[in-house]
Formats: structure tokens, sequence, C-alpha cells
């Protein structure tokens, strides 16, 4: 419709504004960005910034190019490749910085808020939580007001602010029905980039001096457990992760793992069931409790009684298992499989002798067993988070020298003199035990529960757990990490137990946080089933999805347009008669002119048409009295209101 | 062409001049994204993919509020322009050439403000404004004038993108009004024909200070020698001085004395220019047109009739 017209230039306070969105947007990006392109995205703003103080000039073109080029260059060199998910985020703030620099019409305003959205989108790529969320909304509502203040530079910062909080409440409904109904489609829509999942943590598929330990620094959660019933004691809370079987004289790793033929033996009583939350950590490994028996759909159970979802866990994912604390697998193992939990590296020589030496005096393999686990119990051994680093003979190092390990180390150590001795042994990785939300009843299981713990084959028996960490801090097992390791060790703040008000306010931020990531972050295409037929959706696929969602945004859009239309001040009754005779006259084209008071209006009809004189002076006579005079109540206005339909206007044809 | 215009004011229902007031109704305001709001809706539709690739709940969330808030610039938008009251309101003659301004007065009954409402005559410059809660406000729209004759102004273009340049809502309004405009005056005209007209006494006997007869609200025609300086300096209103006595001098601004090469737009705007000249000296004047004569006169009725005549020839 409209021609193509020049966009007008923008003003000042439209400029700030702009300049400020561009800012709350840029800066939590700071954290993630290359260093370099955070520098230069700060100077860029400050550069802005210096331009618009002192009301200079804009750069020319030509540099702008050159910025734009150079920028590129700088991201491709950075990452090699310019599609992906980090590059792409800095391309975009790239972007947004230097546009900022060729900032004049109200289209280049439009630009900036357009990316600034979109960089809104890309935080969530790092962090989804409800703080975030905060934030996020925060920095909506600035953008969303610098968009009006594009509409009109003139109203003040605070009525575009109101406006765009009035704005986003009312599109809030919208949100709410497009959440729950727009069909989703479970992603990604094609290959992602190697570099989509970078940055999750979590245990690995290896295990060398140090990596638990590591580990146990964090606070995160790894996963959450809704248990029916009773939550067990904690020495049944062993979480199986990664098993590892391959020893290069350092490092544990796990061999090829192969999907078990027999149906799990499911015959002991006491089977525990649970529903497990697993945050993403991009491995393929589901965690259990000990010994699972039928794996969720998409995933199988190892021989080694490892569950194994098919593709890398990238989202959080919900399944339920159902465990047999009690039951022994591997009675039936023999052969080859057990040979593998044989192998020895060349090295650490005084550990073998020590395990010969055992070998030779026990009678049987279970008296090596506690020899070692005694061993470890009156010796002085320590258990710490911070274990001197340790050589080539790690094991040899930790037994007879330093003595102070982490979980690793224990576990470590145990294997190897185990297989030194003759005994098949392995080790699993894993989380045990977990903090009770009160709040909620989720038991919550954090990267500081990290673990490992070792698994030895015993004839007729099978395979066994042995805690070694349990005979040197039972507490451990127990009362979790914080009463284990000596007072004063940098434990992740959250794991603290001596603070019981801290702990109170962080069980209720849990469970707070564990339904928004049931309800929000989770809410995924199975959810979104679960939930719509609960609701009593029939068959929600997505066309009936789609037809639901659309009906309750027309009622919205109804209901707005109501709201549109209806705040109009209503009429007095009186002026509302009147007008009605100045629109039947408008026919004959005696309209009522603006300016015109009653009398006037009746005589200059009565001029115009002699035979209207009776009945418009006596209307112009009760309007007088009912509007001016002291007329007034229900009956003359309806008379009014007759006189005026009862008039009769012959029109000319 | 021609099927495209019908078109237009069968779905616009444009009918020609309508009653005072207009009121906007939400029949007649239309709405449409605007370009921004198109590359808005693109950008959301490629935010969509990328929440859908990385499975981003929150980015979900993000995309659906922005389309919700697309949605709520839609009624905003329509809502500053529906329930809107045009009537119209002062128009002032002109001369030819000149820019004629068509005064509108709008009434915004709600109790809120109205923003940013640009107004376009075809062929003017698009007037913005705001109304204020409850209020009448009074816009004055340029229209460039070519010829002499009434000028209908035709359609008013009213049009809305406030709050978020998102949606364009529009109107088309025809209100009745008209402007009277002069014939063009002469640039580098002959002086005025005193010695045509016949008349006793000098010319320059009609002016002088004795002769001063009173004062008169200024018109933009009256020439600046005449505004009653003094009063101005007293914060008075803009008055002008006017002569008479009956010394004043009678000129006969006749069409047929013109020199008869000069074509009828001409003639009419030299008579024109004579006609100021002769207004602003103070002199009693006539005109004669075929088929038209103003007796003799003066003063700003006088003045009125004859401009009006010279506008209104031949039509």
């Amino acid at each position: 419709m409209a021609a193509k017209r020049e966009s007008p230039r923008l003003a000042r306070i439209q400029e700030l504004w702009l300049l400020a969105c561009a800012v709350l947007t840029l800066a939590p990006d700071a954290e993630h960005a290359p260093a370099w392109l955070t520098a230069a995205v700060g100077m860029t703003l400050a550069w802005r910034g210096a331009i618009w103080w002192r009301t200079a000039t804009l750069p020319p073109r030509w540099l702008l190019t050159f910025l734009v080029a150079a920028g590129s260059a700088g991201i491709f060199l950075t990452y090699r490749q310019f599609f992906g998910k980090d590059p792409g985020v800095a391309l975009l703030i790239l972007f947004l910085a230097l546009k900022l620099l060729e900032l004049r019409s109200v289209r280049d305003g439009l630009a900036v808020i357009f990316l600034c959205y979109f960089l809104l989108l890309t935080h969530f790529l790092n962090a989804q939580g409800i703080e975030v969320a905060g934030l996020a909304m925060a920095a909506l509502v600035a953008i969303t007001a610098a968009l009006a203040s594009l509409g009109h530079a003139g109203r003040s910062a605070v009525e575009h602010l109101r406006l765009s909080a009035l704005m986003l409440a009312q599109a809030a409904p919208f949100m709410l029905v497009l959440f729950l109904l727009f069909p989703r489609v479970q992603g990604p829509l094609w290959g992602l980039p190697v570099d989509a999942y970078s940055g999750m943590s979590g245990l690995s598929d290896a295990m060398s001096p140090g990596s638990i330990s590591n580990l146990s620094l964090s606070g995160e959660i790894a996963f959450r457990v809704r248990f029916e019933g009773e939550i067990p004691p904690k020495h049944i809370l062993y979480w199986r992760g990664p098993v590892l079987r391959l020893f290069d004289g350092r490092t544990w790793r796990a061999g090829a793992q192969q999907e078990k033929v027999s149906p799990p033996d499911t015959a002991t009583s006491g089977a525990i069931r649970y529903a497990i939350t697993l945050e993403p950590h991009n491995k393929h490994w589901l965690f259990a409790l000990e010994m699972p028996d039928v794996p969720p759909p998409g995933a199988i159970i190892s021989r080694e009684y490892q569950v194994l979802a098919k593709t890398p866990v990238r989202s959080r994912m919900r399944y339920e298992m159902r465990s047999h604390p009690d039951f022994v697998s591997g009675a039936d193992e023999s052969g080859a499989s057990l040979r593998s939990n044989m192998n020895l590296s060349a090295n650490n020589p005084r550990t073998r002798a020590l395990a010969e030496q055992w070998r030779r005096e026990s009678g049987d393999q279970e008296a090596v067993i506690r020899r070692m686990l005694d061993h470890f119990r009156q010796e002085s051994f320590f258990y710490t988070l911070t274990p001197p680093l340790l050589g080539e003979n790690s094991i040899d190092q930790f037994l007879f020298d330093t003595r102070r390990g982490f979980c690793e180390h224990f576990a470590s150590a145990f294997v190897f003199a185990m297989r030194a001795a003759g005994i098949p042994a392995r080790i699993v990785t894993g989380y045990q035990g977990g903090e009770h939300n009160p709040v909620d009843d989720y038991l919550i299981v954090r990267q500081s529960d990290a673990h490992a713990w070792a698994e030895v084959w015993l004839e007729g028996k099978g395979w066994l757990r042995v805690d070694p960490t349990a005979a040197v801090a039972p507490n451990r097992i127990e009362a979790g990490l914080a009463s284990a390791v000596p007072a004063g060790e940098p434990l992740p703040f959250l794991v603290r137990t001596d603070i019981s008000w801290l702990r109170q306010i962080r069980f209720r931020w849990e469970a707070v946080n564990n339904s928004w990531n049931q309800w929000v972050l989770g809410y995924t295409p199975q959810r979104q089933r679960e939930v719509l037929s609960r609701l009593g959706m029939r068959e929600p696929d997505w066309k009936a999805m789609t037809a639901v969602m659309a009906a309750l945004c027309g009622f919205l859009l109804l209901g707005l347009t109501a709201w549109a239309l209806h705040k109009r001040v209503r009429l007095d009754p009186t002026v509302r008669a009147w007008n009605r005779l100045s629109r039947k006259l408008a026919r004959i084209g005696l309209a009522r002119r603006d300016w015109e008071g009653p009398a006037d209006y009746a005589h200059r009809v009565a001029l115009a048409r002699p035979e209207l004189t009776q009945p418009m002076a006596a209307i112009a006579a009760l309007y007088i009295d009912l509007r001016y005079g002291r007329l007034n109540g229900k009956e003359p206005r309806q008379r009014l209101r007759g006189l005026i339909a009862d008039m009769e206007i012959a029109v000319p044809r | 062409m021609q099927a495209v215009a019908s078109f237009k004011r069968w779905l616009f229902r444009l009918y020609g001049p309508e009653a005072a007031p207009i009121v906007l109704n939400q029949r007649r305001v239309y709405v449409l994204p605007t370009r921004a709001g198109l590359v808005y809706a693109a950008a959301l539709g490629l935010m969509l993919i990328g929440a859908i690739n990385y499975n981003l709940s929150l980015g979900y969330a993000l995309i659906f509020l922005l389309t919700g808030l697309g949605l709520v610039a839609l009624l905003h938008t329509f809502r500053n322009l529906v329930q809107m009251e045009i009537s119209p309101g002062r128009v002032e003659s002109v001369f030819a050439g000149d820019m004629a301004h068509f005064d509108l007065q709008l009434l915004n009954r709600r109790k809120q403000g109205r923003f940013a409402i640009s107004f376009k005559l075809e062929g003017g410059r698009a007037v913005s404004t705001d109304l204020s809660a409850d209020a009448t406000t009074t816009i004055g729209l340029p229209l460039p004038t070519r010829r002499r004759g009434w000028l209908h102004p035709g359609r008013v273009t009213l049009e809305t993108r406030y709050p978020l340049c998102l949606v364009r809502a529009w109107s088309y309004v025809e209100p009745d009004m008209r402007c009277l405009v002069y014939p063009r005056p002469e640039a580098s005209a002959p002086p005025l024909p005193l010695s045509a007209t016949g008349e006793s006494g000098g010319a320059r006997s009609g002016k002088g200070t004795e002769d001063f007869s009173g004062l008169r609200t200024h018109q933009p025609a009256d020439s600046p020698r005449h505004v009653a300086w003094k009063a101005v300096a007293r914060e008075q209103p803009l008055l002008t001085k006017q002569f008479t006595g009956a010394s004043a001098v009678q000129v006969w601004l006749d069409w047929n004395e013109l020199p008869p090469d000069l074509d009828i737009e001409a003639r009419l705007s030299r008579l024109t220019r004579w006609l100021i000249d002769a207004h602003a000296q103070g002199l009693a004047y006539g005109l004669s047109l075929p088929g038209r004569k103003v007796p003799l006169g003066q003063g700003a009725r006088q003045f009125q009739d004859c401009l009006e005549a010279l506008a209104l020839h031949g039509g």
C-alpha cells in the first residue's frame, strides 16, 4: 500500500534506548564468547557511546565493511567454520555490535531490536534455569520498550516500559497456549555441528587419578530420582555408570560393550521402582541402581549391567527403572570375558609383589579381599579431595608412599591388587548416595556424589561389589562426602551440611527448580502427549493440537479486540438522542454543525424546511431543558427520543 | 487502473464526502503488518528452527511470547485508530501556488491518548500528531494548490504504526470540505492603471495619517506597511490600519481594458495583483468581469467578494 519511503532518522533518545538494549543483551555473552570478541565488542560499545555523547558523526561505510570482514575472519580463525552454535552466536554478536555503528534511521533501529531478540534466544543454549528465564524476561521488557520508543520518540521512558510490560502481559496467554499446544518436534532437524553439546559435565568412560575428585568439586545436579515408596538406605544407593576393565598403568577404560542376551534374572525379592530425570551429559549411558532388570525404551542393558541409550543423552531425559539390590550378576560367566578382567599392566612391581604374597599366605580368594580391605583400614590411609600428584607407577606410589587419595585411588589400587592376586576384578564408576529433598520428595544426585568402586568375581557367586572407600571412610557411604573429607577441604558450597537454614532454602529452591525442569524444560513431544491426553484430548496428534491451538488463540484475540473496542466513554443518553436527530436530518443535508447550538440548529432547520418548525422547536426546547435546565430523569428523555423518532422527514428523490 | 480504483473504492467503502462527525468504527480501520512486521515474523521463524534444533524449551517460550507480542501489537495499533472522531474544521482561502491548509478536528473520547497518527491528503505532505486523552485536537493538512477555483481535498489517509512499528493501521475518510483558491497574483504586473479609471483627485491624497479610520484584525494579504506596529509593541494581536475618507481614489478593474493578447488566466492573474495593490493602498475599487460585476466598494468584504469573483470566474 505505502509507497517506498525514506525511513525517519533516529532521535537521540531512541539511540540511547537501542544502545542500552544492546549492552544489556551483549553483557551475558562475555562469559562464553572468545576473549578477543568480547574485548572488540566492548571497545565498539564504548566508541559508540562516545559518539552518542558528543553527537559526533558515525564511521564511514568503508571502515564498517572492513570491520565486518575482519571480525568474520577472526571468527573463522577461532572456530575454523561459520556453521554451528558457537560461531553462529559469535557472528550475531559481531553484527549487533557493528550495526550500532551505522545506527541512523528507524529501520536500522528495528534491525538492532530484532538482533537483540535473536541473541536473547541464544543465551538459552548455555543455561535455561529459572534465574536465566527471569533475566531474559527483564531484558525482553527493556528491548520491547526500546521498540516502542522507535514508534514514538516523544514519550517518556516510564511510559515505554509500562506499555512494554502491558503488551508482554497481554502476550503471555498466547505464550501459554502455544507452549502447551504447539505440536512439538523432537530436534535436531538436521545433524548438529560437533560443538553443539560442548560444556556438559559428568563422568567419562575413562578414569585416571584425579578425574573423579575433580568432578566432586562440582555441585551440579547429575540426576534426580523419585522412588515409588520409601527411599532405600544409603548403602544401597550405588548408581551404576561406566564399567572399566582396561588398564594401561595409569588410566582405566571401558571395553567394548555387548548387549546382554539372556533375559534378566528377576527372581529376587524386594525390587525397587523409581523414575530418574537425567541431566544431559552427552554420553550414552544412563544411571540405574544396581542391578537394573529391564532397560527403558530406546536403551539396552549390557553384559556388564550398564544401561546404554542408543543416542547420547543431549536433553534432559526422564525414564523409569526397576532394580534388584540383592541380585548378583555374572554367576555363569567364564572364559574370555573373565580373562579380560585379569589383564595387568607391566608396571607397579611392589603392588604385584604384595598381592602375590597375600595370595600365597591366604587360603582362599575371599581372604585376599579381606586382607586388602584390612590393609586400607589399618594402615594410615587418608581419604581426601586433594591427593598428591602421582607419577608413572601410580598404584605403587599411592599404596606405599603417599597413602592419600580419593575413591578412584582406592578402587584402582584394589582392583589392580586383586588382579595381581589372580581374582577377576573391574572398576565401576557412577554415583553413590544422594540427598533427599523433603520439599518435593526427590532424591538429588550431584556430580559431587560421583564415586568409583570395585567388583570382584568369585567362583560360584558371580560379581560382588566391594567398595574400598568404605573401608577407609565409612562416612562417605553412610553420610555423604561432606562428612567424610577432613574439615577445611574445598567442598562445593551446596554440599556442605553444616548450615541448616541454608539447606532449607536450598531444598526449597531445588524443589522449584525441579518442577521447572519437569514442566517447562522437560516438556518434550512425549510429555506433551501425556499432558494433553490427561487434559482430555483423546488423540493428541498434530492436527488436533493445531486446531485447538488456533481456536484458543482466536478466543484470546477476540477478548483483546473487545478490550480494544470497549474502553469508550459512554455518551450521555440525551446527547445520543440529539446525535440521532442530526443523523436523521443529515439525509436532507441538514446535519448539525459542530459549533451549532440547539436553538440555532432548530432555527436553521426551520428556515430550510418550514414544515419542521413545530417539531424542531419542541425537540430543541426539551433538549435544552434536559441538558442545561433542571429537567432530569428517564421519562423526559424517553419523550425526547419519541419526538425525534416520530419526526417525519420527506426525503426528496 | 480503472478496475483497481473501483475495486479499492468498493473494498474501502469510499463513497464521497461524509457527514460530520466521521467516527472510525472498527469496520473501516484496516490493519496489515508493515515490512518490519514481516521481517519480525521471519526472524521468529528462524528462531523457531533454532529452538527445535537445539531443543530449547525456553527458546520455545520466548518465541511464543514474541508471537503473542506481535498479535497484541496488531490490536494496540488498531486500537490507536479505532473510534476516533473526525470533523472538518476551518479552511482559509489561499492564492494559487500557496499551500492550502485543511483543518481537521480530531476528537478522542478515550481515557488514554492516541499517538503518532499521521494524516495525509493525496498529493500533500503527511502530518503526524498525538491526541491527548478525552480531548479535541486540531490538525492542519497541507495541500499545494495550482489552480484557482474550489479545491476539494478528497480522501484523507489516516495511518499509524504505533506502538511497535510492526503493524500499520489505516483508514480513509473524506470530510466534506473545500478551499477557495484565488488566482495567482501576477509577479511582475504593470502598475495599477490609475489613469484608466477616470477618478477625481490625486492618487496619493488617499494616503496619509489624517485619513486613518480605524483598526481591524490583520489578514495575511494585508501589506506590512499597514500593520499597527505600535499595537504589536503593546502585545496586542496583529492589527491593520484602515484608511478611508472622502478623498479616496476609485479604481475600476476592468477585464476588457486589458491587452487583448492576454489569455484568461493571465488576465485574472493581473487583475488579482491589481486588486491586492488597490486594497493595500486603501482605494475604493470595483471589478468588472464578463458576466459579473462587483460595484465600487472598499474594505475586507469588498476584497473578499472581488477575489471570489476572480477565483470562480467561468466556473
